[in-house]
């Protein structure tokens, strides 16, 4: 079988797109043109939050930079309270993100090493909570809160991320299963209490998962919209995207301000991509279903 | 606000107490105690069992999860049953009503306004979005010079979301100014008014989700990467071309991971609620997303009895979709088991 292949396995190496010039051709037709398209609002966006408002009327599609008015992104951040807001955000992305990287592992690290009774059970229900959507508990968690004397703060926004996510324990369990076990083993002969076998062992071996996680995890809290349309009312709690979308309904007609304050909430994530691309691969690769 | 919480924030602020924090004690307080008691329980257990301190650490750890999964899991989903019976305003205390919130959400045209709006939006945009993302990510994967480049461009644009991405294709597809009609101006084509004509104004929203495939995209490419090369070489050895290649061995070797993405994709599209809500449902209630109502009902008007009448009615499309699609991919999905190395195919 194997001596059979060998000649053969040469000509599957070269696969079919590199053997024939006109695919090849064809190929990166599409390629250009499909990037052209998927690129051009982007670049679109950025030249109108450098134009002036009559510049944006007259230039329609063109996104050729005439105009440099970099007065829109001083405009964005002075002429409301963006600092504020940005801070909110910061509040409201960072501080979940560590609940829920400690609360996610700890929950994933005893799944995956501490098998004891009814912890297949329980597993069982973490995975069916992945399912539930959120919606159904929207409006009873709204009154929790309400009872909590918690509306219009950021703590509803911040506070359920320490209590695991079924998701991301999932993701972490996953992770830590596929761990040598012998590694607790030997951590627990040596003295040490499974808290600390986990804090000072299997977290730092960890840190692909963690980082990972952090990624997918800012996205989301960073971009979070419904949480504080439900629970900010007052200006000082505003979030960035909830600000630009009542900036949208109040300045809907000044383009380049709400552009160059969209590119600007946005660019944190450009930013965290662009530093982060591999562990965002890899965080992909185990996040893939399969 | 609950009495004694409000007894308890009265107290921490009297003593000195900075205002930011007062809403927190009562909550940590209550974590306090809880905490309190587990460590006490936990205690009780190592004095009597010595050796049972797996099981105590086990229930440690998943402790907070299974205190934040009855608090606000499934204390809340109980809750709301009951609170979908009666009629409330947070204000007035809660009036049992029975069933009359279902019957009145039954008898709502804008609840089937809603449904059609949202079934409509994820039955065509998520089968789109499927085969936009895995034929873009079988172009990315064919390893040709300057790959990398193409991916990074195509990826970006999912990285703009939410209220971002709303705001950039309001005046994308703004009718007047906009970069779409002005572009379909240059061949002749009056474009129409998208977001501002009803009847455009969801094959809008559908078109824009198609922006954001980067993300699922991704998914695929580390998938194509994961498929063995040797069954390709089997396939090539046999005389299998490069379609029936993809036929017989790509497909198959994707298809759980082409379910689990259109599974989530189905699930995410029926919680849309930005679009909606920064259109303000649209004209002529064309954006009037299920979620958006919900949100309207529970948040503006407050009616939150009838709000959580509209959840149970979510959960069970939701629940009835994705039982759709499970079966219906059942005779599609191959499924390797690994450490057995037996094939079965699952029908």
């Amino acid at each position: 079988m194997t001596a059979l292949a060998e000649p053969l396995v040469l000509r599957a190496d070269r696969p079919f797109w590199r053997r024939n010039l006109t695919i090849t051709v064809v190929l990166y037709v599409l390629l250009v043109l499909g990037s052209v398209v998927f690129v051009y609002p982007f670049l679109w966006m950025m030249a109108t939050s450098l134009r002036s408002l009559a510049g944006v009327g007259s230039s329609g599609a063109s996104v050729w930079p005439r105009e440099f008015l970099w007065d829109n992104y001083t405009r964005a951040v002075t002429s409301f309270p963006f600092w504020r807001y940005a801070l909110n955000s910061v509040l409201t992305t960072l501080i979940p993100i560590v609940g829920t990287v400690f609360s996610c592992s700890l929950a994933g690290f005893a799944f995956a090493r501490l098998r004891v009774r009814f912890s297949g059970v329980l597993f069982g229900v973490v995975l069916a909570t992945m399912l539930l959507p959120g919606e159904v508990t929207m409006v009873p968690q709204f009154m929790l809160f309400n009872n909590l004397g918690m509306i219009d703060t950021l703590y509803p926004l911040i506070l359920p991320a320490f209590f695991g996510s079924p998701f991301y324990i999932f993701l972490f369990r996953q992770f830590f299963a596929r761990m040598p076990s012998e590694l607790a083993d030997a951590a627990v002969v040596d003295g040490c209490g499974w808290f600390r076998t986990f804090w000072l062992v299997y977290l730092p071996l960890a840190r692909p998962a963690v980082v990972a996680v952090s990624i997918l995890l800012f996205m989301g809290y960073w971009n979070n919209f419904l949480g504080p349309a439900i629970y900010i009312n007052s200006d000082q709690w505003k979030t960035l995207p909830l600000a630009l979308a009542g900036f949208q309904s109040v300045n809907g007609t000044d383009t380049p301000l709400l552009m160059a304050t969209s590119i600007l909430i946005t660019a944190p994530c450009l930013v965290i991509f662009f530093v982060a691309q591999k562990h965002i691969t890899n965080g992909i690769t185990f996040t893939g279903g399969k | 606000m609950n009495p004694t919480v409000a007894w308890i924030r009265d107290l921490a602020a009297s003593l000195g107490v900075p205002a930011v924090l007062v809403p927190l004690v009562p909550f940590l307080l209550l974590l306090i105690v809880l905490y309190a008691v587990i460590g006490l329980a936990a205690y009780g257990v190592k004095r009597k069992w010595p050796r049972a301190d797996r099981t105590i650490a086990f229930w440690l750890f998943v402790s907070p999860w299974l205190i934040g999964f009855c608090l606000f899991t499934i204390g809340p989903m109980l809750s709301s049953v009951y609170v979908s019976l009666t009629s409330w305003d947070l204000i007035t205390p809660p009036k049992f009503v029975g069933l009359a919130n279902y019957t009145e959400a039954f008898q709502d045209a804008r609840v089937a306004q809603a449904l059609k709006v949202t079934l409509l939006y994820a039955v065509i945009s998520v089968p789109l979005q499927t085969a936009l993302a895995f034929l873009v990510a079988m172009l990315l994967n064919t390893d040709l010079p300057g790959m990398r480049f193409f991916r990074t461009i195509w990826y970006l644009p999912s990285l703009v979301s939410g209220v971002a991405q709303m705001v950039l294709f309001l005046w994308v597809f703004n009718p007047q100014y906009g970069l779409v009609n002005d572009v379909l101006g240059r061949f002749g084509i009056e474009g129409p008014g998208w977001f501002n004509d009803a009847s455009w104004a969801l094959p809008t929203v559908i078109l824009m989700s198609l922006w954001t495939v980067g993300g699922a995209m991704v998914i695929y490419l580390a998938g194509l990467k994961d498929v063995p090369s040797n069954l390709y070489e089997a396939a090539a050895i046999d005389g299998a071309g490069p379609a029936r290649q993809f036929w017989h061995v790509t497909l198959p070797q994707m298809s759980p991971i082409i379910l689990f993405n259109a599974l989530t994709g189905i699930i995410g599209a029926l919680q849309i609620f930005t679009q909606g809500f920064i259109a303000k449902g649209g004209p002529k209630d064309s954006l009037l997303f299920f979620v958006y109502y919900l949100y309207d009902n529970a948040f503006q008007n407050f009616r939150m009895g009838y709000a959580s009448a509209l959840a149970w009615i979510l959960f069970v499309v939701i629940l009835a979709l994705t039982a759709v699609t499970l079966r219906g991919s059942a005779f599609a999905v191959y499924y390797e088991t690994e450490l057995s190395g037996r094939k079965r195919r699952r029908r």
